[in-house]
């Protein structure tokens, strides 16, 4: 255990910032938290976390995939991959560091996807434990400490300074290099942060929040709920949820012609859209009840079913806060599960 | 191939055959000639055409055939336009092979084999029966049912009567849905004919065609005795990747991509009826 | 006003005036509530909730509902009966089927302010005696409901009801002193480069949700061009930085005259991007060359944009093409 104080914390960001690019929650012009890459004067954000998720890291909202040169009836197929520089992200919280297991569980399972491979390989995660969660918040649903949070170098929040601890070889690195700015740490301090966390985290709503009534298995029993319909019947058809969640990662590939060659692109796609499913011929989820069960079917049943029973959910309550008409994950979980 | 980077080969198409009024046959190759990849039957690859976009199609060539691999396509969408648009020595790109094949390799190695084809199905079966011609005695009796719409919307005709009908062990049923001046076949619908034909039931039974003959195919099947599990089919849904992560070509947990497009009908009676 | 409003949902459900209701169903927290269609009294019983943070405008549902057949009461506030309105003049909703009741509004509170205000793990609100009290898992704090009213109601154009068929409360009367264009000619007031600065901070933001578009009463297409993929502009995600800025731009032309300001773009976007911004300075304009025009007034009014004067300003008078 490392201790940093807070007298040194802009000297840590300068030092590491100083090696590879450092991004960290900054308070953008409405005053919500956004990653943002650090320079001098940067001031991290106190915010519990950002709108957007730390998803975009690895799996950004655009990415060129390659480029064609095309002339006549040729056609040049160009790899335009580049390997990544080494980055750091500071201030990742439990839930989006438990979203990038999930992640990897998607795009490093055969065959892997080399463009998230290669982010996910130079990128080395910094999370903070959670000072004050938040009534949205659920992770502990998901077996997930919100004090105590995975990342290659945890750091808490304590009254002088910041505590850090390693748990990778990357994180190991990030400590050595900056070693000279950090001191021993005293554990005590860690567990009292973390005690603190967690008395909050007991008495917010939704803890103790179970989602035993969905989970592996249970296609047949959900599927054709009745419920569906009333839950979906608001719902707007628009990409919010999906684009904020950082566990969402389906995406579309789409083809740019620049004028001067074709760029093909990958970008986040949403499910709740009504092209997802389209074909020349038909579609398969014609209506938004069905757009709506694709996804939350896919977070509560199908995802756990490949994945040994680990929903796809992390319980960092972004879309409880940002779905336009309140409709969301632990409604559906509730109202499918039966518990109120 | 490196599947890991959706990135495709580019091929140059060296021959293309106007199978029906919608339903043209492209022989690809790869620039320097030969094939671009092997493939397994019933597996599929994606073709795109950068600029336009990129469709899972599959591979009508049997694996067999070492100079070249075959997509047939009917032109329903922009990138299928566009591929009836183009002539021969036009390059197109490729990547694949994707999905699950029929299991040529083991559980229909030795059995009597029912192939049943509507339409455009015929594409991912053709593969399959050529194959199985190439290995002719590994494998039994093969009785092919193939109905189109019309004479004309039959694809392969000429493939299926010089070529299908010779060959030994080889039973081929044509039929087309109304009657037509120059036919003197069987008239009427896929499902009512393979009812009519009452197949042996220790045939294995392999189906691809339109929603509506699938189901009523199976329904009959299923009146004469058939069992789930000894009828094969394969899937097609949207899709992008065709590795089982851009999310859309999902049956309940499974992809179609990856995890089909080829199905055994007791291994989608676990799937909800989403497709 | 909820117990109201419950009150003549049962009466009208029960002499068969209607056979479905929109409004408002409870969330999981004190202010998290979703538009809900309840098809009998005890589901209104059981899931009907009006409380200040019911601030979903329900006009736009109605273009689904009518296609449902039968009647439905709905429950608007003061500016949702301009959308209701504009709607029906662009005949996408069906006046017969509708029964509208008109609940009079002083303004609806934003939960994001309340928490701006570091208010932290909420677990209820209840308001009495013109106080909100907020309890918290670190004890209750009181607030006044004009410290945390949304944007939107701050710069609120009117709290008459243009269009009902009963009310809970009063008419209401149009404001006619609202503030609501200071932002657009502060922005106006800007160089063009600042201006340029100004949209460019605000949309760089924008994840193309299409939050906005989908909660928008005057995005009534049956297929938006953006989601047309023949049109060449169904780009999901920016390929460069400009893209966002064309979408909410055409968007913005296109409901430019019919739009009538009642600011759920701005309350939807998960980005506090203030889209209404842009709308606002359309009305401004129509109403600056054509004479003060209110979209949603009347739905039998001819649109400034939708009708031709031979005294018309000509392109370039205003002065916008020749800076």
């Amino acid at each position: 255990m490392k201790k940093l104080s807070l007298a040194k914390l802009n000297d840590f960001f300068a030092a590491i910032a100083a090696k590879q690019a450092l991004y960290l929650p900054v308070n953008n012009k409405v005053g919500k938290a956004d990653f943002t890459k650090w320079t001098a004067g940067t001031e991290m954000s106190k915010a519990l976390n950002t709108v957007r998720s730390a998803k975009d890291f690895f799996f950004p909202q655009t990415e060129n995939l390659m480029d064609f040169k095309m002339e006549g009836k040729n056609i040049e197929v160009i790899d335009s991959r580049e390997e990544c520089e080494d980055f750091v992200v500071f201030g990742v919280r439990a839930c989006d560091a438990a979203s990038f297991a999930i992640l990897d569980s998607v795009y490093l399972v055969d065959p892997v996807d080399s463009y998230y491979k290669n982010r996910r390989e130079h990128g080395t995660v910094v999370t903070m434990a959670c000072g004050k969660p938040a009534e949205t918040c659920f992770c502990g649903t998901f077996g997930i400490d919100a004090a105590n949070p995975a990342g290659d170098v945890t750091v808490w929040e304590v009254a002088d300074g910041y505590m850090l601890r390693a748990n990778t070889e990357k994180g190991e690195a990030l400590l050595a290099a900056t070693a000279d700015l950090l001191e021993a740490g005293d554990e005590k301090a860690v567990e009292a942060a973390q005690a603190k966390t967690r008395e909050i985290m007991a008495k917010l709503p939704l803890a103790g929040l179970t989602f035993d009534g969905v989970g592996v298995g249970k296609t047949k029993e959900l599927f054709d709920r009745p419920e569906w319909k009333t839950l979906s019947e608001s719902c707007l058809g628009c990409g919010t949820c999906t684009f904020v969640c950082p566990t969402c990662q389906c995406y579309d590939v789409r083809d740019f012609d620049t004028g001067n060659g074709i760029k093909r692109f990958r970008c986040w796609d949403s499910c709740m859209y009504s092209d997802f499913t389209l074909m020349a011929h038909g579609n398969s989820r014609n209506s938004q009840v069905e757009r709506f069960r694709q996804r939350f079917m896919h977070k509560l049943v199908y995802y756990p079913d490949r994945n040994n029973g680990t929903f796809g959910c992390v319980g960092c309550g972004r879309c409880l806060a940002r779905c336009p008409i309140s409709m969301n994950i632990v409604k559906v979980a509730k109202t499918l599960g039966g518990n109120k | 191939m490196n599947t890991e980077t959706l990135i495709p080969y580019a091929g140059i198409v060296t021959e293309i055959t106007q199978q029906t009024p919608d339903v043209k046959t492209f022989r690809v190759e790869a620039p320097g000639g030969g094939k671009l990849f092997e493939h397994k039957p019933g597996q599929c690859a994606m073709l795109s055409v950068p600029g336009i976009s990129e469709a899972m199609i599959s591979i009508t060539s049997s694996p067999t055939n070492t100079e070249y691999m075959e997509f047939s396509v009917k032109k329903c969408g922009c990138l299928t336009e566009w591929l009836h648009s183009m002539e021969v020595g036009q390059m197109i790109t490729v990547r694949g092979p994707y999905g699950r094949h029929f299991p040529v390799y083991d559980e229909l190695l030795g059995k009597d084999l029912l192939i049943i084809a509507g339409g455009i199905g015929l594409a991912p079966v053709r593969s399959v029966i050529n194959y199985v011609r190439d290995n002719r005695d590994k494998f039994g009796s093969v009785d092919i049912v193939y109905g189109s719409r019309s004479k004309d919307d039959l694809v392969y005709y000429k493939e299926i009567v010089e070529e299908w009908m010779t060959t030994p062990g080889f039973n081929v049923h044509l039929t087309i849905d109304n009657p037509q001046e120059g036919w003197d076949g069987h008239v009427g619908f896929v499902p009512n004919f393979v009812k009519e034909l009452n197949p042996d039931l220790k045939k294995t039974v392999l189906m691809c065609g339109p929603p509506i003959m699938i189901k009523f195919t199976l329904g009959g099947l299923m009146e004469l005795g058939f069992k789930k599990e000894q009828v094969y089919t394969t899937m097609e849904l949207r899709m992008k990747c065709g590795i089982g992560k851009c999310g859309r070509c999902n049956i309940g947990n499974k992809y179609v991509c990856k995890d089909g497009p080829v199905f055994r009908f007791d291994e989608l009676d676990e799937l909800p009826n989403e497709y | 006003m909820q117990e109201m409003m419950k009150n003549r949902a049962y009466a009208l459900l029960e002499n068969g005036t209607v056979d479905r209701v929109l409004g408002w169903t409870r969330g999981e927290f004190a202010y998290d509530m979703t538009p809900a269609v309840f098809r009998n009294a005890d589901e209104v019983k059981n899931g009907f909730v009006y409380n200040d943070f019911c601030a979903a405008n329900l006009s736009k549902y109605l273009v689904k509902e009518c296609r449902a057949g039968g009647k439905i009461l709905v429950f608007l506030k003061p500016c949702d009966t301009y959308s209701f309105n504009q709607l029906l003049a662009e005949h996408r909703i069906k006046r017969d089927m509708i029964y509208v009741v008109g609940i009079e509004c002083f303004g609806k509170a934003d939960v994001e302010k309340i928490k701006e205000m570091g208010i932290e793990g909420i677990t209820g609100i209840t308001a009495k005696d013109g106080i909100y009290t907020v309890s918290t898992i670190y004890g209750d704090k009181a607030i006044k409901p004009a410290d945390v009213m949304a944007e939107r109601c701050l710069a609120c154009k009117s709290k008459k009801h243009v269009v009902y068929d009963e009310l809970i409360g009063n008419e209401g009367e149009v404001v006619e002193d609202c503030n609501r264009f200071d932002m657009v000619a502060k922005l106006e007031a800007m160089t063009p480069d600042e201006r340029y600065e100004f949209w460019r901070g605000e949309l760089s933001r924008c994840i193309r949700c299409n939050a906005c578009r989908n909660i928008c009463p005057a995005c009534t297409c049956e297929q938006c061009i953006f989601d047309n993929p023949n049109s060449g502009v169904s780009q999901k995600a920016a390929v460069n930085s400009f893209e966002e800025n064309m979408f909410h731009i055409i968007r913005a032309f296109h409901v430019a005259g019919r739009c009538t300001d009642c600011g759920e773009c701005s309350r939807v976007c998960p980005q506090n991007i203030p889209l209404h911004l842009l709308n606002r300075k359309f009305i401004k304009d129509v109403n600056t060359f054509y004479g003060d025009y209110q979209a949603g007034e009347d739905p039998t009014a001819k649109p400034p944009l939708g009708k031709y004067e031979k005294n018309d300003i000509e392109p370039g008078e205003a002065g916008g093409a020749k800076e």
